[in-house]
């Protein structure tokens, strides 16, 4: 991985082959896939790959989004789809650059751990005789014996936390280990850091509902709008505990203009929560960045929105439904969708699909819209269908109306009939077909039930990997000799150094070493 | 909520900084015009190695300046001048900063033009601190005019009013993430930089001394030796690089509190993975046969490509969960 000096395999280009049989053609391949060359490659595809998944949307992320972008683009639109531009990140190409590269990894990183763990027992290598031929080099006479000059210089060498080695009148010393160390546990770290998403993507679930003010859900499949379990995960022994939110204030940005204007700047929920059917109710307050915690699943608020009220009344006033029914926001300022469906209606069933507008205007182009996100001036704006609410029984989102076996009603003139109804107003459908009321307004929470057992496990590798890509950046690797020569009374000591990998300080060090020498045999030579 | 008088004294100190940072850049540019040798010679190596110890052992194998030209020093008054303003201004950046977070009663990291207000301070005052220790003066240059253009973009396009943040940005990992992210990019700006100092040097290294026409000579000779800009930048770069790992652990962890994922890929997750990938490319690179120090080099400067997309473009074009309220 880093640094191929240290690698201590031969260059590809020595290697003389013969011809190739199926146990040398795979050897060949293996050789290719952990070479430097090729992981830094596989790196660089891994960077290129991941962009595209910023640029066009992605169905994990906003389903929606990437529909529209197939209906505007019906061109390209399939081809990218094919070519899995809307599922990067688990698309097969994808895929295959990350494993070439940790397989790569892992060919790199075993048998470096296993020179590393030899080299970390082994004794620094003899001192070569021509020490000036080294990268740094320098010398100096001191007063002195020879053999209490070595000991000077394996004393000083010992503080700097050399390994040192003697052997005559030379020594050798080597310190830095932990550099590879380092190397090699941040490359390790990284292979945990990949075990762990998969552990999260196998047995972790995360689940959606968005909760009326004054309802309660309890952590069942059947609790969630949406359920999204990893294939492992045991969806009948989820953890039974349940939520109500009984309030939920949020508050808007009033006194700033421009962009800032309606901006959120709080969201709370005051909830009760029970582990279980049988455990105490706890009142436990949720906001944004604050979690709830219910074993090893958190639960965290992500959204909020209106549930306007709405009842409908028959021709004899028996009320057919009664129910907040939550809207989608759609801007800044929770221009929001939604539908009411009454299937109850007779003799055919009805619909109404429109607006609720927090803070209603007539806007001249776009029809009614919302000037601020908070309750101001609340009103609906519906359209009212009658026919088939459910055809063929198929599955269909609650926040919009299948209207292909429905027709719209008409007002007077024989125009779309359009309902704008105030908070507390009541319109009567025209042909005695009842009536609807607005009667209040809820808000609901968009509350999310992530459990992802692998995010420690990540959090860990992560960490470690953090640690060692330090320790293998700021620790030097590095092998410092030492010779010395008698002149008279006095000792020459010569002193090369070199370092694997990157070492701008490695001239200085020497310098400070011989210093340091220099300094103790002055000190020495006055007291004896 | 926001003090709208002490935010405006944010913006007055940013004008302030930029008028200072002006002149710093004139006068940084005048020393190094009068860089160029009275007598034609190849790679003067201007950057003092950290003064060598008074009666200290001969050391071989360190580069020495050729003999007879290292005692006569050139007097760089104009140098001088720009790094006393290069001070100022970096005081008057750090009077900004936090005057703009006093008035918004938080750390000034809410959106585009605090970040680029930190970052102009963290590139200044990492420039005056390496300083400290040998001899910049001739990158103040190519520091003070990246930051000049910075804040000129901060002010006028980025300029977001003093406000309160959204509830998702309400967090202590926001200090934690988004100032080391800050500093993180402060760093690869410098290093990105010294590496386009570095490919100018070895280009002009590689030419003929005698051919070259003067303003050539006067860049050659401002600049210290090719190895040595390499190296500088290889240096920055290895602590740039474990700071924007942490940049991109802290998020995941923040992100994890804030949205239940510690990783969904959200463009600006993307484009930070893109980066730290690049750069642990440039890493590997150095060290790869087969791979010139300047295409290692090259791989730097498309990190830094990386960084500007993720910062100017991510931030503001692509959709996704890291975009903020007005910029």
């Amino acid at each position: 991985m880093t640094e191929s000096r240290m690698d201590t395999r031969p260059d590809e280009s020595d290697i003389v082959q013969p011809s190739l049989g199926l146990g040398g053609m795979s050897r060949w391949a293996w050789r290719q896939l952990t070479s430097m060359r090729t992981a830094l490659f596989l790196l660089l595809l891994l960077a290129v790959g991941a962009v595209p998944g910023s640029i066009w949307p992605q169905r994990n992320i906003d389903a929606g989004r990437v529909a529209d972008y197939l209906a505007s683009h019906r061109d390209t639109g399939p081809w990218l789809d094919r070519l899995g531009f809307f599922d990067v990140y688990s698309s097969p190409w994808f895929a295959a650059i990350y494993l070439l590269l940790f397989i790569s990894l892992v060919g790199c990183v075993v048998p470096r751990s296993r020179i590393h763990w030899r080299a970390m027992r082994a004794q620094p290598p003899r001192a070569p005789e021509k020490l000036d031929r080294l990268p740094e080099h320098g010398q100096i006479e001191v007063d002195g014996t020879p053999e209490a000059v070595l000991e000077l210089a394996r004393v000083v060498l010992r503080r700097r936390h050399f390994r040192v080695r003697t052997e005559g009148l030379s020594l050798s010393a080597e310190s830095g280990y932990l550099r590879e160390t380092g190397n090699l546990v941040f490359h390790l770290a990284l292979i945990v850091v990949i075990v762990a998403v998969a552990v999260g993507h196998l047995i972790g679930w995360r689940g959606d509902r968005i909760l009326v003010t004054g309802k309660s859900f309890s952590n069942t499949i059947s609790g969630y709008d949406t359920f999204d379990p990893g294939p492992w995960v045991d969806t009948e022994g989820l953890s039974p505990f349940t939520v109500a939110v009984d309030r939920l204030d949020v508050t808007f940005e009033e006194r700033a203009g421009g962009a800032q204007r309606g901006a959120p700047r709080d969201f709370t929920a005051y909830t009760r929560t029970q582990t279980g059917p049988d455990a105490p109710q706890v009142n436990q307050i949720l906001k944004v960045n604050a979690p709830l915690k219910f074993g090893g699943a958190s639960l965290f608020l992500l959204g909020n929105g209106y549930a306007p009220v709405i009842t409908v009344r028959d021709s004899a006033g028996r009320v057919l439904l009664h129910e907040a029914t939550p809207f989608l926001p759609r801007d800044a300022n929770y221009k929001s969708v939604g539908a009411v469906k009454v299937s109850s209606a007779s003799p055919k069933q009805l619909g109404f699909f429109g607006f609720f507008l927090p803070s209603e205007y007539l806007d001249e182009v776009a029809g009614p819209s919302s000037f601020f996100p908070d309750l101001k001036n609340p009103a609906l704006a519906l359209g009212v269908f009658e026919g088939e609410l459910y055809p063929q029984g198929r599955p269909q989102s609650v926040y919009t109306l299948s209207t292909e076996k429905m027709t719209q009603l008409k007002d007077a003139k024989g125009q779309p009939l359009r309902l704008l109804l105030k908070r507390g107003q009541t319109a009567q459908l025209p042909g005695g077909r009842g009536s609807i009321t607005f009667d209040s307004v809820e808000r609901w929470a968009g509350l999310s039930v992530r459990y992802d057992p692998g995010k420690f496990l990540a959090l860990g590798g992560a960490g470690a990997a953090l640690a060692g890509l330090i320790a293998s950046l700021m620790i030097r690797r590095r092998r410092v000799f030492v010779r010395l020569s008698p002149i008279g009374r006095r000792t020459v000591v010569s002193m090369g150094g070199i370092a694997k990998g990157e070492d701008p300080r490695l001239g200085l060090t020497i310098e400070d070493l011989l210093s340091d020498i220099a300094a103790i045999a002055e000190r020495t030579g006055r007291t004896v | 909520m926001t003090n709208e008088t002490l935010a405006q004294y944010a913006n007055l100190a940013v004008y302030s900084a930029m008028v200072v940072f002006t002149i710093a850049m004139i006068a940084f540019a005048i020393d190094l015009a009068g860089a160029a040798p009275k007598v034609s010679t190849a790679a003067l190596d201007l950057q003092t190695e950290p003064a060598m110890v008074g009666a200290g052992p001969v050391v071989g194998g360190v580069p020495h300046a050729p003999a007879g030209l290292a005692d006569v020093p050139r007097r760089r008054k104009a140098a001088g001048i720009a790094m006393m303003l290069t001070r100022l201004g970096g005081l008057l950046l750090i009077a900004a900063a936090a005057m703009r977070g006093l008035s918004v009663h938080r750390p000034p990291l809410g959106n585009m033009f605090e970040f680029a207000l930190m970052g102009s301070m963290f590139v200044i005052a990492t420039y005056l601190v390496l300083g400290l220790r040998r001899d910049l003066r001739w990158l103040g240059l190519f520091v003070v005019g990246p930051v000049l253009l910075t804040l000129g973009l901060a002010i006028t396009v980025f300029y977001t009013d003093a406000s309160e943040l959204l509830p998702s940005l309400k967090s202590v990992w926001l200090v934690i993430h988004v100032t080391v992210a800050t500093f993180s990019v402060a760093l690869f700006t410098i290093a990105a930089s010294v590496t386009i100092l570095y490919l100018v040097k070895t280009w002009l290294e590689g030419q003929d001394p005698g051919g070259m026409s003067r303003a050539r000579t006067v860049v050659s000779s401002a600049l210290p030796s090719g190895k040595s800009l390499d190296r500088t930048a290889y240096s920055i770069h290895a602590v740039a690089f474990p700071l924007w790992t942490f940049t991109l652990i802290a998020g995941a962890i923040w992100a994890e509190q804030a949205w239940g994922h510690y990783w969904n890929w959200d463009p600006k997750e993307v484009w930070t993975f893109v980066i730290w990938v690049i750069y642990a490319a440039y890493l590997h690179a150095r060290a790869t046969t087969g791979w010139s120090p300047r295409s290692a080099n090259y791989l730097a400067l498309v990190g830094y490509g990386a960084i500007l997309v993720n910062y100017g473009v991510v931030n503001v074009f692509f959709v996704g969960q890291h975009s903020y309220s007005g910029m």
